[in-house]
């Protein structure tokens, strides 16, 4: 865990991939689950930051 | 000697354009090359995203080509994130998306497993099981509607020979809670072959030797399993879940003509609800946000899937 926020605070690749994997599988569930309306209004945002931020964390050093 | 083809070109080629070819840095060959291929992607991919996001914050109607079009911002967006009919749609969709990979994979998997076994006939079955996904999607959507017909549709009938039911009790696509599952089974059906012939390319590629070392070192059969045959097969399995986890969020043809979408929206998927938005009601705008938060979502997927695939295949 401490490695992964090493990793954040540092601009490493893997850490701040993970992140926006994690970011975009929120989204996705969200987007998906059948309870919360208001969730799904939120899910897109989510998905999106998500997704650009794994577009640009990929060019981070290893 | 006899001239050949190429001798006679470049004796009829003239002068100046010889030394022109000729003179052609290997950058500049390259692009001419490259050059047709990447006109293409950006005309038929890069410029209609580019030009479906601008539309996606306009009120555009394509049926009304001389009304004007007004910027309205992030409406579009607010107006499908806050709506419970797409809401729905989403989770019709996810239904469809997880249990057609569950049990795809299951059983191709399975199959994949089973056709790797040295047996007579083994070529035949792999023909036969390989034969559904060689139809087209429209003509499995339509003669399954008859195999799903509650008085005369074979399916009715083998559940009532195996569970004793009259076989006109239940219909498959007329019942709100059995049509999701109708078309599941019928993608099931239909694209079981694809995962089964990609695990079995996995399957294949694993060499015997490292069998042949573990039984020597006296693993069990159980054990052989899961610490050879599902990593080595794990980055094959894990590119069929990706083609068929695309391909499925896509899925139209096949459910419009099993379901039409119905009974009410329980089987629209939002590929279907897209097309209906854009070329049946018309809302460009409307239907390019929708397939702007489409586009996000798989891409999104897509990024993360690409990286556990690239991590799989490193080990």
């Amino acid at each position: 865990m401490s490695r992964f926020f090493k990793g954040i605070f540092t601009l490493r690749r893997g850490a701040w991939e993970m992140l926006a994997s994690i970011l975009i599988a929120l989204g996705v569930f969200l987007m998906m689950q059948p309870f919360w309306l208001l969730a799904y209004t939120w899910s897109f945002l989510v998905t999106l930051v998500g997704t650009v931020m794994f577009i640009i964390v990929s060019h981070f050093p290893e | 000697m006899a001239e050949n083809a190429m001798d006679r070109i470049a004796r009829a080629t003239p002068p100046g354009v010889a030394r022109k070819i000729r003179g052609l840095s290997d950058r500049a060959i390259a692009w001419i090359f490259v050059g047709p291929s990447i006109f293409l992607l950006l005309a038929i991919n890069i410029f209609p995203l580019i030009w479906t996001i601008r539309l996606s914050f306009t009120n555009f109607r394509v049926n009304r080509i001389n009304a004007p079009v007004k910027w309205i911002g992030l409406r579009n967006y607010e107006r499908i994130l806050t709506d419970p009919d797409i809401w729905q749609t989403m989770q019709a969709t996810a239904h469809f998306l997880f249990w057609t990979i569950f049990f795809q994979v299951l059983i191709g998997f399975t199959l994949a497993w089973l056709i790797n076994k040295k047996f007579r006939g083994n070529d035949l079955w792999t023909t036969l099981i390989v034969l559904p996904m060689m139809l087209s999607p429209a003509v499995v959507g339509n003669f399954w509607t008859f195999l799903y017909q509650p008085q005369i549709g074979l399916f009715n009938y083998v559940v009532a020979f195996f569970t004793g039911a009259d076989p006109s009790s239940f219909s498959m696509i007329g019942s709100i809670d059995l049509a999701p599952w109708a078309i599941v089974i019928v993608d099931t059906w239909m694209w079981t072959p694809f995962v089964m012939l990609i695990c079995l390319a996995g399957l294949r590629s694993i060499p015997d030797s490292i069998y042949e070392a573990a039984e020597i070192d006296r693993a069990s059969k159980w054990r052989q399993f899961w610490t050879i045959t599902i990593p080595l097969v794990l980055p094959f399995l894990m590119m069929a879940v990706l083609f068929r986890g695309i391909e499925n969020f896509k899925m139209f043809d096949l459910v419009v003509q099993l379901t039409g979408g119905g009974p009410g929206s329980v089987t629209t998927l939002t590929s279907i609800d897209l097309k209906r938005e854009a070329f049946e009601k018309w809302r460009t705008g409307y239907a390019s946000a929708y397939a702007v938060i489409l586009f996000v979502t798989i891409f999104g997927l897509a990024s993360i899937y690409v990286k556990a695939l690239n991590k799989v295949k490193e080990r």
